[in-house]
């Protein structure tokens, strides 16, 4: 065989692939599913934390600020270590599709306060005073006029940080969540061919370049009118 | 001119920052359709004096009754008694994420509960007073200095406000789009608006003030009608000012 054959026979195995595929889409389909999950709740979590912290109530927001740094200092598979393993002795036994979940979403909800916060701050003075001025609630104010563009200002950062995350659901594989990576090594295991490795990247192009595309969109749709 | 109640009586206000004592005991009393201009050199208060007015900035001391209602005590509601307060800002301060009708709606519809079509049939109102209602669907980014001015007020006087406060309206504009934001403020005065405006258009007080206070360090150093102040000026901190105007 020649080293191309070789190459083709150890990477794009046709028998291999195509008996492996099924499990990939399966896995594919669950990747889906638990990265949603993590952004919508890691997302809401997050945008809930930097409203409740624009309150400035200062031990809520000392409270605040020692949790993000914690869930931003911790790798992310330690935290769904700690979760799969750490919660069945006090009485919980959350799966580890739950464990990932939860821990992803407490990271991404981490990284998203930060950026949301940023983004609050950085709306000028003028736009709370002008609005103030008329008679607006500081809530209403919040809602109406500071969070709409605070959160146009976040889309580039919060787009990226939120695919980095949502990677990290291949981290379930540790703690036997059936996700991309997890049926792509036991493909490999079985079959002694490293095959479905391809399959597992290329699903992970299919599931994440529209992401990364969506990314950019969002960044244009939502810049300014000129 | 001083006939009826004032709309606006600010009485000994003091403003400290930390140790900065910005105002030290400024009265502003304001009679219904009167217009006080306010001049005085950088620094010396003025901003912070009209952000006392709707309380912006609290004041150290003193007090402030608007149309009646006590600003500073604890139990009014700041927020009903701002809309009888409107501010027009140096900076417009238009929401960048609205249109021009956006803008003019937004207190309607949120404050005061106005539905759409009742919100926006006042907003195209207000905004034709300014004569810009042909840019109603116009994001601020698309209007020059002077349009997105003159929308800031079509925002203010929406809420039908007892009196009006402006903050060096027209001193980030370009010079050829100052006078559009004048015609503007000019009519609304013609129309019986009660005014406090700070500016450094000398021509526009003395065509339009009924009274003009020159503030320095944070005190009204010499007030009286725009002839006077302009005419015969006694203080010899306003005649220094004056010079200092005329030979810009
Ligand atoms: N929020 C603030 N914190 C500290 N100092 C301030 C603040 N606002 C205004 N000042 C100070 O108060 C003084 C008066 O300011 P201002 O009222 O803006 O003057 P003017 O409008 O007459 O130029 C200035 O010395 C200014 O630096
Ligand atoms: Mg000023």
């Amino acid at each position: 065989m020649t080293n191309w054959d070789n190459f083709v026979f150890t990477f794009f195995n046709a028998r291999v692939m195509a008996e492996y595929l099924p499990r990939i889409i399966d896995g594919f389909f669950l990747t889906v599913g638990l990265a949603a999950l993590i952004v919508a709740s890691g997302l809401a979590l997050g945008l809930g934390l930097a409203v409740i912290r624009s309150f400035r109530v200062r031990p809520l927001n000392w409270l605040i600020v020692f949790l993000v740094d914690l869930f931003r200092a911790l790798p992310p598979l330690v935290i769904i270590v700690l979760i799969y393993f750490g919660l069945p002795p006090i009485g919980l036994a959350p799966s580890g599709f739950v464990s990932t979940w939860l821990a992803l979403t407490f990271v991404l909800a981490a990284f998203a306060e930060e950026i949301f916060w940023a983004g609050i701050l950085a709306v000028p003075k003028g736009q709370w005073e002008a609005a103030r001025s008329t008679g607006m609630s500081f809530a209403r104010t919040l809602l109406w006029v500071v969070l709409p563009q605070a959160v146009r200002l976040t889309i580039p950062p919060l787009t990226n940080r939120t695919i980095a995350i949502t990677k990290g659901t291949a981290l379930g594989s540790v703690v036997a969540v059936a996700e991309i990576l997890s049926q792509a090594s036991a493909g490999v295991s079985f079959s002694s061919n490293p095959s479905p490795l391809t399959l597992g990247a290329i699903a992970y192009l299919v599931l994440f370049v529209p992401v990364v595309a969506f990314g950019r969109w969002v960044e244009t749709r939502f810049a300014w009118r000129r | 001119m001083l006939n009826g109640a004032p709309i606006l009586e600010a009485r000994g206000i003091h403003k400290h920052f930390g140790t900065l004592h910005v105002l030290k005991g400024v009265d502003l009393v304001v009679a219904p359709r009167e217009l006080v201009f306010i001049i005085g050199p950088s620094g010396s208060g003025k901003s912070t004096l009209l952000r006392c007015c709707n309380r912006l900035e609290e004041p150290s001391s003193g007090s402030v009754v608007v149309d009646g209602i006590d600003l500073l005590d604890r139990r009014t509601d700041i927020n009903a008694a701002r809309r009888r307060i409107g501010m027009v800002f140096q900076s417009f301060n238009l929401y960048p994420h609205m249109t021009a009708l956006g803008n003019v709606t937004l207190a309607l519809r949120r404050v005061l509960g106005r539905g759409r079509e009742e919100a926006e049939a006042i907003a195209h109102a207000a905004l034709k007073r300014v004569g810009l209602d042909e840019k109603a669907n116009a994001y601020p980014l698309e209007l020059s200095g002077g349009q997105q001015q003159r929308v800031a007020i079509a925002r203010a006087i929406a809420l039908e406000p007892r009196v009006m406060l402006f903050d060096e309206p027209t001193s980030a504009l370009d010079p050829e789009l100052v006078g559009g934001v004048l015609k503007v403020m000019r009519e609304l005065r013609e129309s019986g608006m009660t005014m406090v405006v700070v500016s450094h258009e000398m021509g526009f007080a003395r065509a339009a003030a009924d009274r003009v206070l020159f503030m320095d360090h944070g005190l009204v150093v010499e007030e009286g009608p725009p002839a006077q102040i302009f005419g015969e000026p006694r203080a010899e901190r306003l005649r220094g000012f004056l010079r200092e105007l005329d030979r810009h």
